[in-house]
């Protein structure tokens, strides 16, 4: 029996919004417990809830980035739960008029092919406080996180693999990342994914019963957890068993996915319209400011690279994977570096670096000044590729401006013919063989004497120069 | 359609409640009664009337995304029962079916 998987994902995406979503306290991360949190995210009695109009905004440029189309009357719904991560029992939420629906997300398959991943639908809501359970039989609550503003993405059931499943939250990453209204950091916590996963025999016209998978927190363990759950449920049916609806756990240890508990019905959750929030309605003039709000793109950054740059495809698509290294090959070339000779460092000797010392662009000390300047250096011949190499290894780890250290290292080129060519002529002097090597015919030879004039200049000759003086004596010789 | 204590038991066990026997005996009546009264509204013609999630006037009340100091936490935890370096201190429940 052969199979087809059916995926579905849900996103939920911190926003980085200066204030909660229905109260004034602080979004901040890291602070002490229970310091940016306040009596409405604590649900007192008599407090009144009022709309972030940032958030509302973010959730609007989100959607639109996502192709969605906007809901334009809107409600906010209670979604009723008693857990102690949020003491007002519930959870302010869009069940019935998500903001945006209808979206879509193009995704480029390992084979090249790009596929359109539906999006059913994106609403605002507001996140939990966070429980440490500890072995003590106790759980200690920390209500910072309750209402800080979310955005969750429903995906509709368009992913038939594990690494389409893959592929698409990268692919969401980016566009979020780069409308500017979350970090999404996965390992932070500012991104968590749940997923459900079905499998039917090809040719079913029924979707097989799905499992779920909870707050996965990173993009290998969805793609591991949705590998292992598509060959079970697979094995399960090729048994004669059934599948179950249920939640499940990825065991990041094993590598397998273990029951958690059945699922409950979602009528569970008595979902009623917010009475303390008043409806919205957003009109087109909004939707258009909203719109125009929107930073550039990935896509419309790369077609500038290479249209205005010169940069190739390839490298334009690696440039624009994330927006810190997007903002700072910018910021680099805003500082008059050469584009393409930016682009080869950033993809190459920096990107290696920051791998090899698991660093963000961020924690490393370059800076696109430094950057810049070391490129200048190379460009005008002030240094060799060689020096380059070693000014680079300063600059990557340390905050130092590159012509000033240069200059203080005495590492300059030389490209001055009145320096070099004493230099060249007693090379000549002591190596008369190479000469008569030369003149029959032996191309070697010239590599021996160059090499000869770097060690005598400590590798700080300019080889171009060296070259053409070299020549021209070898000749009169 | 009669409330059943069943339904009772259920709705309790959403609100981590516990009831005796006689006790959801007791409410599933009650709820009963309620439910009763509320069903009268059935009895008004509604065709054409939009469904209304609000009956106030208000639209589009809106807060600018400013940030204000939280509540001082010393009064936060004035009405808590247990607390620790902070947190709330509560019952471990490790179960996290409800946790979004």
């Amino acid at each position: 029996m052969n199979f087809e998987t059916t995926i579905g994902l849900e996103v939920h995406v911190e926003m980085k919004t200066k204030s909660k979503a229905f109260s004034p306290a602080p979004v901040q991360y890291g602070q002490e417990p229970n310091t940016n949190t306040n009596v409405i995210d604590w649900g007192y009695p008599g407090v009144l809830p009022e709309v972030n109009k940032g958030a509302l905004e973010y959730g609007m440029r989100a959607a639109l980035a996502l192709n969605c189309q906007i809901r334009q009357d809107i409600h906010f719904d209670r979604k009723n739960y008693f857990y102690p991560d949020n003491p007002k029992a519930y959870q302010i939420t869009q069940a019935q008029t998500p903001i945006g629906h209808d979206g879509w997300l193009e995704i480029e398959l390992e084979d090249g092919t790009v596929k359109k991943i539906g999006i059913e639908e994106m609403h605002v809501e507001e996140d939990a406080g966070k429980n440490t359970h500890d072995p003590d039989g106790y759980s200690y609550v920390d209500l910072n996180r309750q209402g800080t503003p979310l955005i969750e993405i429903v995906s509709k059931p368009d992913i038939a693999s594990a690494d389409e499943a893959y592929a698409y939250l990268k692919k969401l990453r980016q566009v979020i990342q780069f409308t500017g209204v979350s970090d999404v950091k996965m390992e932070e916590g500012s991104m968590r994914a749940d997923v459900n996963i079905s499998v039917r025999p090809i040719g079913s016209d029924q979707y097989g019963t799905k499992t779920e998978m909870k707050n996965l927190n990173s993009f290998e363990h969805v793609r591991s957890g949705l590998k292992y759950e598509e060959q079970r449920q697979e094995n399960v049916i090729r048994a004669g068993g059934n599948i179950q609806q249920e939640t499940r756990r990825f065991d990041v240890n094993t590598g397998e996915t273990v029951l958690m508990r059945v699922k409950e019905g979602k009528s569970d959750y008595r979902y009623f319209p917010e009475p303390d929030l008043p409806p919205i309605h957003i009109s087109d003039d909004w939707i258009k400011k909203v719109k125009e709000s929107i930073p550039e793109m990935p896509e419309e950054r790369r077609k500038r690279y290479v249209n205005d740059w010169g940069v190739t495809e390839y490298d334009a698509d690696v440039l624009t994977q994330t927006m810190e290294m997007s903002d700072f090959f910018e910021a680099t070339v805003a500082q008059g570096a050469d584009p393409k000779l930016a682009a080869n460092w950033l993809m190459g000797d920096v990107s290696a670096y920051m791998n090899d010392k698991k660093l963000e662009l961020a924690e490393i000390a370059l800076t696109p000044e430094h950057l810049a300047g070391m490129i200048a250096l190379i460009k005008d011949e002030t240094i060799s590729s060689k020096i380059a190499k070693k000014v680079f290894k300063q600059i990557v780890a340390n905050d130092t401006d590159p012509k000033a250290w240069v200059e203080e290292k005495g590492m300059v080129q030389l490209s001055d013919p009145a320096v070099l060519q004493p230099i060249i002529d007693e090379v000549l002097d002591n190596n008369a063989k190479s000469i008569e090597d030369f003149k029959n015919g032996k191309d070697r030879a010239v590599g021996f004497l160059v090499g000869n004039i770097m060690k005598q200049t400590r590798g700080k000759a300019n080889p171009k120069v060296v070259n053409q003086l070299l020549m021209a004596s070898l000749k009169e010789r | 359609m009669a409330i059943t204590a069943e339904e009772v038991k259920h709705v309790a066990k959403l609100a981590k409640l516990e009831f005796t026997d006689d006790e959801l005996q007791m409410f599933a009546g009650q709820m009963d009664d309620i439910i009763k009264m509320v069903q009268q509204l059935g009895e008004v013609d509604t065709t054409d009337v939009p469904v209304t999630s609000t009956v106030a006037e208000a639209r589009n009340v809106l807060r600018d995304d400013v940030a204000e100091k939280g509540t001082d936490r010393e009064t936060l935890m004035k009405n808590v029962p247990q607390s620790d370096r902070g947190f709330v201190k509560v019952p471990a429940i490790i179960d996290e079916s409800e946790a979004q």
